[in-house]
């Protein structure tokens, strides 16, 4: 390329027409209850819709896995089990999840009415749940499933709240009013506990005692109702120490693993601490403080995990928050930051560019919406008048109560898929001018019965289902019928679910990523593996093929950024380039990962990405930035010279006029649509906080 | 912000000997504010039409005499006076066509000047210093003159300036390379002399101006090296000096004109208002060295407001009337146009503040009540404090001022009256910044001797040193309780209104004196009078509504109001409580207070006294809630909320009580009544509450859009 074509080229990518889409009404649910697995450092976190998601701590918090909801199914509590994951509901059943399928694996009836509660025990052999009929019953772990075994002594109101003693031979249970402590071995009620109600007019209500966690030397903690922690002595039955929290209930407890550190969420957003230790320095006796309060919540605090270097909670502001305890780091790093994860890291968006539709997912239902237009031109900043508003043309509620877990719409927009953990719909779409018609494809195949993900392919001849052990179905689409034609398989034998899955423009390739971290692309011509991208540590985020080089770019959990030549099977010189001098530091220390990638069709060195606050257009034929390099160089830029500009230009293009991002696409060469979701517009819609007195009103 | 205009040319100038000096000797106004009378330097004087810009008259003397001072125009006779040779005093008529044949007197001395002060008598100014009123001198043209200043000293500037409807002349001299400054004043023939300071270059001040300012006198001199100084003088009431001893007159460095290159040589500076300045002969900040600019500065921030370049010489003299300023340049003598706005920064920034004050004070006529009940001037407090003052001063004008400690050695031992004096004196003495320490020492060591000897009582020189608003109430905690014992309620008053910081205990102390006060006693007391117009006005505008005397009516009569039943008939109310009592109740309620801390202290009062309290506190909700109008701008007033929230206050503190006491009863039906009438406003309120919300949230709305198509350019 001349010098001369190049400058031009610099001076015509500027302006880019922006359609900001903010009527995606994406509202994350609650969350109900967690369980932090230290060994693979998973976080399961269990939302009051049904769903359940799995968050890698060890790669950047990304949100591995997500196992759809149910309507009707709330879960109260969740459990680790080495590797296995359970939940209990208030339906009264105990699930084990298939964390391979995304699905429940099975559920089992308890016959205790509701559950409120439910734990393992330190050995793993045993899990314990508490009932509404007043019973704590043992279920006793098998390979295949669980075995209820017995009841412990059944008592008067319901179980609220387990912790089981770490030698496995005692539990405490938090009830109305009261704490008992069982004997495992005989099932009997060895001690009870009364727990003081609230002053004032909560006196006649009863104490609910929402937690309690049994530590090694037989101290006891509870949290209830009336806004309490308190401290007994698990031996002799006596209280320690009452610390008066809240005003509101305290509903949850968390121990760290080394009983350092007990932490306790309340109805007002905030977690206090309480550490084990010696309260001045003459005297060596430890006692259990309270320390610290974090206040990272707005609403309850429903579910809490200490984890030794940081404190995650999570509640009815739907917000996962992660807060790290300074006192654990020593040098700055990803992991000493606090961090909000408020957005679902699955892309809930598709885009048929031709036509300017966006296809938003919901858990019940599908929205199908077009783009408005505008003839007009403006100058950077201004905001053009509209000639055409925005269109919902589609309002599609799923069939079942299972939620929705993936959707796709075709690039011409002439199709649309959805599936749910039991079944995949797919819908032929007819647009001719204002009218839209929409006429189910009757009789799938058989072996279509529920995918990870979906992907149409670029001529819209081909639906691509991600179905079980990181198979791929390939199913051909004509105007009558659609037939099941092959099954992608990976070489590698992994079990794990895909989900990222991105077709070729040319419609040769086939790109998936799985959550063991590969990446396989596949031959579509002749339906077989080509070749499988070396495995990164860390997980894909987001995939794409580019339209005329076929190249793929895998952008990793951890920032990182490669491009894979399919057609030479090895990384590319730009991709080695990259690795070799290192991306900018302010790149790596962004806390969102990228979740989308998409190209420019005209100009072939451009890779747009984005994550929840910005979005770059990465343009590969300037020089990558250094360490010392003003990396948001934007506003720099603005107000330089045309003639300074190009001395100071670097490959990261960086916008950050538009926030709270779950979805960029490029329409065509100088248009884009960004779908925000405002933070506020979640929390206006949550329910009131409870009251707090500010001033002496 | 302040604006120069277009300006015009009023007449050409006379081609003078010197051409540095200009042709002009003085511009002065007669009764029109149209019109300006011209003196030129050598022999006519010319009386023009401004907006016309043609002379209406012209008179000349001989060839071969000379006016040596500007002509003036005697408002009261509304005849014109001029000097010629010094000595000759001319007097005459508009219609008068000849000079010549005008009433002439030749006196002893040299005049200097003839100042003719608006609404005043003409004054004149020898050279030597004596004044003399000009009807008094021309009916013995010939009397002996005193010679005032000494041989070598000669008078630089002299201007008069009416105070309270008595000039006072003011002027400079300069002697050995001295300046001083005179003021002498007509009404009690009292002299002072200043010594001016000059610059380090000992260069004398370029020009001086004079206005009055509240009761000061403000002088603005402009020196050589662009330094404007203010001073003030108090205008009344000023001790005369022996000669023994001449005071610096302080001065505040108000402005740095920039000067460019070298010092100014003609230039003069003239006051416009408060705020602004016009200056002639100074270089304009940002266009280069020349000086031929008229500009007007704000002094308060120091900012150039507007700036002229003038075309010709400029011989450094600018005059101002009514709006207009007149500067003779180069060959001409031109008129321009200004005008001066207050900035909103100034007034942001409260600098305004008295301005403000005084002004909402200033028409308040209090005619009949002061006059009625004391043979006294009808003047507010701080007029009566002045005049009392000047009367003290004459009366020790002899006296040596002492200093401080001396003062407060004095206050130790020393007779009240002494102290009265000696401390009103001190205060009158400075404006300087020291004051506020002195006057907090003063203050403590006053309420010391009183606490401890229960004789010693100086109310007014309490009241002066509180009126200095150096004072609050941490500084002299006792002071308030001192005023409650003597039952000194003015000071009491004062410092309610003028203290921020006074605690809930002693708020409650004052409110439990001031309500067991029988009404009669009251009475007697002398108190701020604009709160006192303002209780009245309070208490006869529903006299003057319903047409009846609220005195025909005693205290307990307080008659039942039924709003429920007649809403809609106009209330008849009475004041339940004195009218001075009143004023006293009304600076309570609005003193700062802290509910919590409050209540306890309420709890103190008596039923009878709260029940007193409240039956006015209802008086007063019910006065503001028929007459909208009621609370008129500058007055010190309760609010509606200070009022409600004193019956919430007083209803928790005494609610048992008053639920058991007999006389309590209708009362509290009555202010169920309110309360009811509160909620259903409120639920009115609420109604609309969602329309005012819609409202509220329409504007961000239109920016934050639920889609939006904008354009965004990358680099």
């Amino acid at each position: 390329m001349s010098r001369h074509n190049w400058r031009r080229r610099i001076a015509t990518m500027g302006e880019f027409k922006v359609h900001r889409v903010r009527f995606f009404d994406y509202m994350p649910t609650a969350i109900r209850a967690m369980a932090f697995n230290a060994e693979t450092e998973r976080l399961a976190l269990a939302r009051t819709d049904g769903s359940v998601e799995v968050f890698s701590f060890a790669d950047r918090y990304f949100q591995e896995k997500v196992i759809p909801g149910k309507d009707s199914l709330s879960i109260e509590a969740l459990c680790w089990v080495g590797m296995r994951l359970f939940s209990a509901g208030l339906n009264g059943l105990i699930t084990e999840y298939d964390l391979e399928n995304l699905r429940p694996k099975y559920s089992v009836e308890a016959y205790g009415g509701p559950i409120w509660t439910m734990i393992s025990n330190t050995q793993g052999t045993h899990i314990a749940i508490g009932c509404e009929d007043g019973t704590v019953k043992l279920f006793e772990l098998l390979v295949e499933g669980i075995h209820f075994e017995r009841n412990l002594d059944r008592q008067k109101g319901r179980i609220i709240s387990l912790s089981w003693h770490p030698s496995g031979t005692q539990i405490a249970a938090g009830m109305m009013d009261m704490i008992r402590v069982f004997d495992v071995p005989t099932g009997h009620a060895e001690k009870r506990f009364l727990v003081d109600r609230g002053v004032g007019g909560s006196k006649s209500r009863e104490t609910v005692v929402w937690s309690v966690a049994f530590l090694s030397d037989h101290t006891i903690f509870s949290g209830d109702s009336a806004g309490k922690v308190q401290v007994w002595d698990g031996h002799s039955g006596t209280l320690l120490k009452t610390h008066l929290v809240t005003k509101w209930d305290v509903l949850a407890l968390s121990i760290s693993k080394d009983e350092s550190s007990v932490v306790a969420g309340t109805s007002e957003g905030t977690v206090v601490q309480f550490q084990y230790i010696a309260p001045n320095l003459q005297k060596p006796e430890k006692e259990w403080v309270r320390t610290r309060t974090f206040k990272n919540h707005s609403h309850d605090v429903r579910a809490l995990a200490d984890i030794g270097t940081a404190i995650i909670s999570g509640g009815i502001d739907t917000q996962l928050v992660v807060r790290p305890l300074l006192e654990k780091f020593d040098e700055k790093s990803f992991a000493s930051g606090l961090r909000r994860i408020q957005f679902t890291h699955r892309n809930l968006v598709s885009c048929a560019k031709k036509d300017g539709l966006l296809l938003f997912q919901f858990p019940g239902h599908l929205e199908l919406w077009r783009l408005g237009e505008s003839d007009e031109h403006g100058k950077p900043g201004d905001i053009l008048h509209l000639k055409r508003k925005p269109e919902k043309l589609l309002h599609l509620k799923r069939k079942g109560e299972d939620h929705i877990c993936c959707s796709a719409l075709s690039s011409s927009g002439g199709w649309l898929a959805y599936s749910t953990v039991s079944s995949i719909r797919i819908y032929k779409l007819q647009t001719d001018d204002n009218n839209l018609s929409i006429t189910k494809v009757p009789k799938l195949p058989k072996v279509l019965r529920s995918a990870h993900k979906l992907c149409f392919s670029s001529d819209s001849t081909h639906l691509y289902a991600a179905s079980s052990k990181s198979s791929v179905l390939v199913i051909s689409l004509n105007q009558s019928e659609c037939k099941y034609v092959h099954t992608l398989k990976p070489k590698s034998g992994s079990r794990q679910p895909i989900h990222l899955l991105t077709t070729s423009a040319d419609g040769k390739w086939l790109a998936a990523a799985n959550s063991d971290c590969e990446v396989h692309v596949y031959n579509l011509q002749i339906l077989a593996l080509h070749c499988i991208v070396p495995v990164y540590g860390s997980c894909p985020s987001a995939l794409g093929i580019h339209p005329s080089s076929n190249n793929l770019i895998v952008v990793h959990a951890d920032q990182k950024i490669f491009e894979y030549s399919i057609v030479e099977k090895q990384y590319t010189d730009w991709s080695r380039q990259l690795q070799k001098h290192g991306l900018h530091y302010l790149w790596l220390d962004r806390d969102t990962p990228v979740t989308h990638v998409t190209f420019n069709p005209k100009n072939p060195e451009h890779i747009l990405l984005h994550d929840r606050h910005m979005f770059c257009i990465i343009d590969k034929s300037l020089p990558l930035p250094d360490q010392k390099t003003q990396f948001y160089n934007q506003m720099t830029l603005r107000s330089l010279s045309e003639q300074e500009r190009p001395h100071h230009l670097h490959a990261f293009k960086v916008c950050r006029n538009f926030q709270d991002l779950l979805c960029v696409c490029l329409l065509d060469e100088q248009s884009l649509v960004v779908v925000e979701r405002p933070l506020m517009a979640i929390t206006s819609q949550l329910p009131a906080p409870v009251r707090q007195k500010k001033f002496a009103t | 912000m302040a604006t120069l205009y277009e300006g015009f040319t009023l007449c050409g100038l006379l081609h003078t000997q010197n051409p540095l000096d200009s042709s002009i000797q003085g511009i002065e106004q007669d009764e029109d504010s149209d019109h300006v009378v011209v003196t030129d330097s050598t022999r006519s004087v010319t009386l023009y039409k401004v907006s016309d810009r043609k002379p209406l008259g012209s008179w000349t003397v001989k060839q071969g005499q000379l006016l040596t001072c500007p002509a003036v125009y005697n408002r009261q006779t509304q005849e014109f006076v001029v000097v010629s040779d010094n000595k000759v005093i001319r007097v005459w008529k508009k219609e008068d066509l000849n000079l010549e044949k005008a009433f002439k007197a030749t006196v002893s001395a040299d005049i200097w000047r003839i100042h003719s002060a608006a609404e005043g008598e003409p004054v004149v100014l020898f050279q030597r210093g004596a004044i003399r009123l000009l009807d008094s001198l021309l009916i013995a043209p010939q009397q002996p003159i005193e010679d005032v200043l000494s041989a070598e000293e000669v008078i630089r500037w002299s201007t008069a300036i009416v105070v309270e409807n008595q000039p006072v002349v003011l002027f400079t001299t300069e002697q050995r390379g001295l300046d001083y400054l005179y003021m002498q004043r007509m009404n009690n023939n009292t002299l002072q002399k200043y010594r001016l300071e000059r610059e380090d270059s000992g260069a004398p001040p370029l020009s001086v101006s004079a206005f009055l300012r509240n009761t000061h006198i403000n002088l603005l001199s402009l020196y050589p090296n662009g330094c404007v100084y203010q001073s003030a003088v108090l205008a009344q009431g000023q001790v005369a000096l022996g000669e023994q001893e001449v005071q610096a007159l302080p001065r505040s460095l108000l402005l740095r004109l920039p000067v460019g290159e070298g010092d100014l040589q003609k230039a003069s500076a003239v006051a416009l208002d408060c705020t602004h300045m016009a200056v002639v002969g100074v270089p304009h900040p940002s266009a280069g060295a020349g000086k031929d600019f008229l500009c007007i500065w704000n002094t308060n921030f120091q900012t150039l407001q507007a700036g002229k370049e003038i075309a010709g010489r400029i011989y450094g003299q600018v005059w101002c009337f009514s709006g207009k300023l007149f500067v003779p340049h180069g060959k001409t003598l031109s008129v321009i146009p200004y005008e001066c706005q207050n900035s909103s920064l100034a007034s942001a920034l409260g600098k305004l503040r008295h301005a403000g004050a005084e002004e909402a004070k200033s028409p308040v006529a209090v005619p009949s009540w002061n006059s009625l009940l004391y043979e006294e001037q009808p003047q507010g407090p701080a007029g009566a404090m002045g005049t009392k003052r000047s009367k003290q001063s004459r009366k020790s004008q002899s006296a040596v001022d002492l200093t401080l400690d001396q003062l407060l050695e004095l206050i130790k031992t020393g007779p009240a009256e002494q102290v009265q004096k000696e401390v009103e004196r001190l205060v009158s003495r400075g404006d300087s910044g020291d004051l506020q320490t002195s006057v907090a020492q003063l203050v403590c060591q006053l309420v010391g001797r009183s606490q401890a000897e229960p004789a010693f009582y100086t109310s007014a020189a309490l009241a002066q040193l509180v009126r200095t608003q150096f004072l609050c109430h941490s500084v002299c905690p006792d002071l308030l309780m001192i005023a409650l014992e003597h039952k000194d309620y003015f000071l009491c008053q004062l410092c309610l209104q003028m203290f921020s910081d006074i605690p809930e205990r002693i708020t409650c102390a004052c409110l439990k004196t001031f309500i067991s006060v029988p009404d009669g006693d009251m009475e007697m007391v002398r108190l701020d009078p604009d709160s006192v117009s303002f209780m009245e006005s309070l208490v006869a505008g529903g006299a003057q509504q319903n047409g009846f005397s609220p005195t025909l009516y005693d205290e307990d009569s307080c008659d039942a109001l039924h709003q429920d039943k007649n809403m809609h008939t106009p209330q008849l109310v009475t004041c339940p409580v004195g009218l001075h009592k009143a004023v006293l109740l009304n600076e309570v309620l609005q003193t700062p207070y802290t509910d919590s801390l409050l209540l306890p202290h309420l709890k103190d009062l008596e039923s009878l006294q709260v029940i007193l309290f409240l039956q006015y506190l209802q008086f007063l909700y019910l006065k503001y809630s028929q007459d909208v109008c009621m609370q008129m701008p500058g007055f010190r007033s309760p609010t509606m909320t200070q009022i409600m929230d004193w019956v919430c206050l007083l209803l928790d503190a005494h609610f048992t009580v008053l639920v058991m006491a007999p006389g309590a009863k209708r009362l509290l039906s009555e202010l169920h009544v309110f309360v009811k009438s509160q909620v259903k406003l409120f639920s009115e309120l609420g109604k609309i509450e969602g329309s005012l919300k819609e409202l509220h949230r329409m504007k961000p709305t239109e920016d934050v859009g639920q889609y939006s198509i904008e354009v965004i350019e990358l680099f």
